[in-house]
Parts: structure tokens; C-alpha cells; sequence
């Protein structure tokens, strides 16, 4: 049975207020989940006021700078600051997307940043992704063939080629996924979108031999089935693709191998 | 036992307590609440039966539940969970075929969907008063 409120040791608290140095005119505030294993507390959230006339345009320029001149313990994941690595996956103002792509001038208000929901917190913004990681292994995202190798690569008609465009951008930041309240409850036993539209990657691919396989891994009533087209996946993707559509094509699947 | 090693008991991010209503979802959960109404307006009909064939006094008095304020929201309530499950288990269908998927799309569907019912629940709402 789903569990809708928080469990007793994930009750956020109220945290402490990071004054802007003095003389700062032009200031926003974060509010920021803060939680870390050593001091046995509650999660709580911690306001910081950042002079935006000595800050960046993204929400990542903020929290850096936040690390650098505020607070040296505020952890997050960060790399490539351009949308890419999908580290810096986060839940602000209320919706998941990555902190390095998303301006703070599009936030009305305070700006309120938490960890990707509903996952084990390892340290302040920074979820534990192993469960994820490891439903992606299960699909074994590789190209599987059983023919003999060709002397060159394996060829695909452009048409061929088209059917990945949408599908190969995923950067796997689990935004969509920790968007999916099916996940959310559901979350060990169904794969969630992310995942699923790798698996769909793979079947959509014309040198991939393994179809039937795939499908039959999939054929399950919660590996695919607990996907109820709620779409907040697509509507939350920071790369714009469409994991609930993906997720269609293999239900599509799934119907045409047996009629 | 060194820190490192320390068993962990991790919080869990919140969810629902911070997660933006957007029609996307709110519609999702609707069409499940509606679903249960129906069940629950199914044993409703099943009352009305056993009233109806126990007694002409017996009915009068499920009647004149009926036609109170409570027992008008409660059918009227019905009403709308009726035409709204049927219409977004018809925008349901369309997805099952695959189409639809577009963001804008699936708002403009969902917003379709949310405008037919309504309209559909007092159109029919006016139409039976006619008829009584």
C-alpha cells in the first residue's frame, strides 16, 4: 500500500537563515532541503539570501555560489553546467529539472530546491540512484544481436535511424522517473519512465535482435504496466523528450506480437 | 565501528508535500477517484432496489433523500463522476493507440475532457429535471 505522508525520520524541520553580506540590494531567497547522516537530525530547510547582482542566471550558479561564499557544506551533484550529465537533477519550485538549465528569473517567489522526491537521501540535494541504476541494467541496454557479424557495422536506413531521435538525448537525470507517482509508490517493482524509455530505445533500434526478449522481460504487471499515462514525466524532462509516448509504443508492442 | 561504515537510515525525499498539482497528474488521480465513486454509487443503485421492493413507504423515504440538498450533491456528484471517467477513459483509449502524447496534446485533451463533463452533467442534470 502506498505510503503518502513522510516517514517519521524524514519530517523536515525548519533550518537556520544565511544572512547576504552586508550592503546587498538586490537579493532572492533558497530555500534549500539540508539533511546529512552524522548528526542523527531531522531534514530541515535552510533559507540562504544570495545577492543576485553578484550571481549567475541558473539556479546551479546559485548554489555554487552558495558553497563558495555561504555555506561550504551544502552538498549537491554537479558536472558539465550545460545540460548534459544530468547530475545536477534536482526538485525546484516544485517541479524536477536540472538545477544548471533552469533560470532563477523564472521562478515567481522564493526559490524552493529539494532532493529528486521520494528517494533515500544520501546528503543534502543528493538522492541514492542505485535502485534506478540498477533497474537499468535490467534491460540490459546494449545492442544485442545473434546473427553473424557483418565484416563492416551494422547499417541503418536514415528512416531506420529516425525511429532513435527522442530517445538516444536521454542523459538519464531521473527527473521523470522521481516525477511518476507510480514510481513514487511502486518504485522496486516498476521500472518508471526513465528506464522504460531506454528499454524502448532498444527495441526501436532496426540492428537490435533481441525484440522478443526484451518483451517478454518487460511483459510484467509492474516492470511496464504501473505506467497509468499520468504524463507528468514528459511534462517535467529537462531534454523535452516524451518517455510517456515511449512507454505507448511498448504497450503497442506488446499488443501487436500477439495479434 | 568507523563513521563510513555506520548503517545509514536515510530519510526519504519528499514527494507529494512538494510536488506542483499540474493538470497532468491532478486529472490521473481524478479519473481514479471518480472510479471509485462509481462503485460506490453501484451499491447506491443496489439500496434504491431493496428500498424500492420493500414498501411504497420505504421508497418514499429514499425519495425524499433524493430530492434533499444532500442527497441532490451526492447524485449530481455521481453525475459528474460518471461523465468524466467515461470521457477520459475515452482520452485513455486514444492514448492506448498511441496518440496524444504531444504536451500540448494531452492539456488540450484534458482540458476538453474536464470541459465536456461538466457540461454534460448539467445539460443531463436539466434535461431529467424536465422530464420529471
Amino acid at each position: 500500500m502506498a505510503e503518502f505522508a513522510l516517514p517519521a525520520n524524514s519530517k523536515i524541520g525548519t533550518g537556520e537563515t544565511y544572512k547576504a553580506p552586508g550592503g546587498a540590494k538586490n537579493i532572492k531567497l533558497f530555500k534549500v532541503y539540508r539533511w546529512t547522516p552524522d548528526d542523527g537530525k531531522n531534514p530541515s530547510v535552510d533559507t540562504y539570501e544570495v545577492d543576485m547582482d553578484t550571481c549567475g542566471p541558473m539556479v546551479l550558479d546559485a548554489l555554487i555560489k552558495i558553497k563558495n561564499e555561504m555555506d561550504s557544506s551544502l552538498t549537491f551533484r554537479r558536472s558539465c553546467r550545460e545540460g548534459v550529465c544530468g547530475s545536477c537533477a534536482m526538485n525546484i519550485d516544485g517541479t524536477n529539472t536540472l538545477a544548471c538549465t533552469k533560470y532563477i528569473s523564472d521562478v515567481k517567489g522564493d526559490i524552493k530546491i529539494y532532493p529528486l522526491p521520494h528517494m533515500p537521501v544520501v546528503r543534502d540535494l543528493v538522492p541514492d540512484l542505485n535502485v534506478p541504476y540498477a533497474q537499468l541494467t535490467s534491460i540490459e541496454p546494449w545492442l544485442k544481436t545473434s546473427t553473424q557479424p557483418p565484416t563492416r557495422e551494422r547499417l541503418q536506413s536514415p528512416e531506420e535511424r529516425a525511429k532513435l531521435d527522442g530517445l538516444w538525448e536521454c542523459i538519464l537525470c531521473f527527473c521523470c522517473s522521481t516525477s511518476c507517482p507510480s514510481y513514487w509508490w511502486n518504485g522496486e517493482r516498476y521500472l518508471g519512465p526513465a528506464i522504460l524509455l531506454q528499454a524502448y530505445r532498444w527495441l526501436a533500434d532496426s540492428r537490435d535482435e533481441a525484440k522478443g526478449e526484451r518483451l517478454d522481460q518487460l511483459e510484467d504487471p509492474f516492470r511496464l504496466y504501473r505506467c497509468h499515462t499520468i504524463m507528468n514525466c514528459t511534462k517535467t524532462c529537462p531534454k523535452h523528450l516524451n518517455p510517456a509516448k515511449a512507454i505507448a509504443e511498448i504497450k503497442k508492442m506488446m499488443v501487436e506480437r500477439t495479434i | 565501528m568507523s563513521v563510513a561504515n555506520r548503517p545509514v537510515h536515510r530519510p526519504l525525499s519528499p514527494h507529494l508535500q512538494v510536488y506542483k498539482p499540474q493538470l497532468t497528474s491532478m486529472l490521473s488521480i481524478l479519473h481514479r477517484a471518480t472510479g471509485m465513486a462509481l462503485s460506490v454509487g453501484a451499491l447506491y443503485l443496489v439500496v434504491w432496489v431493496v428500498f424500492a421492493s420493500a414498501s411504497p413507504r420505504t421508497y418514499a423515504m429514499f425519495q425524499s433523500f433524493n430530492v434533499s440538498i444532500l442527497g441532490r450533491i451526492f447524485l449530481g456528484g455521481w453525475l459528474f463522476c460518471a461523465f468524466y471517467h467515461l470521457c477520459n477513459g475515452i482520452r485513455h483509449l486514444f492514448w492506448d493507440m498511441g496518440y496524444g502524447f504531444e504536451l500540448k496534446d494531452a492539456y488540450r485533451s484534458g482540458w476538453i475532457v474536464v470541459a465536456v463533463s461538466l457540461a454534460a452533467t448539467i445539460v443531463s442534470w436539466i434535461v431529467g429535471l424536465r422530464l420529471a
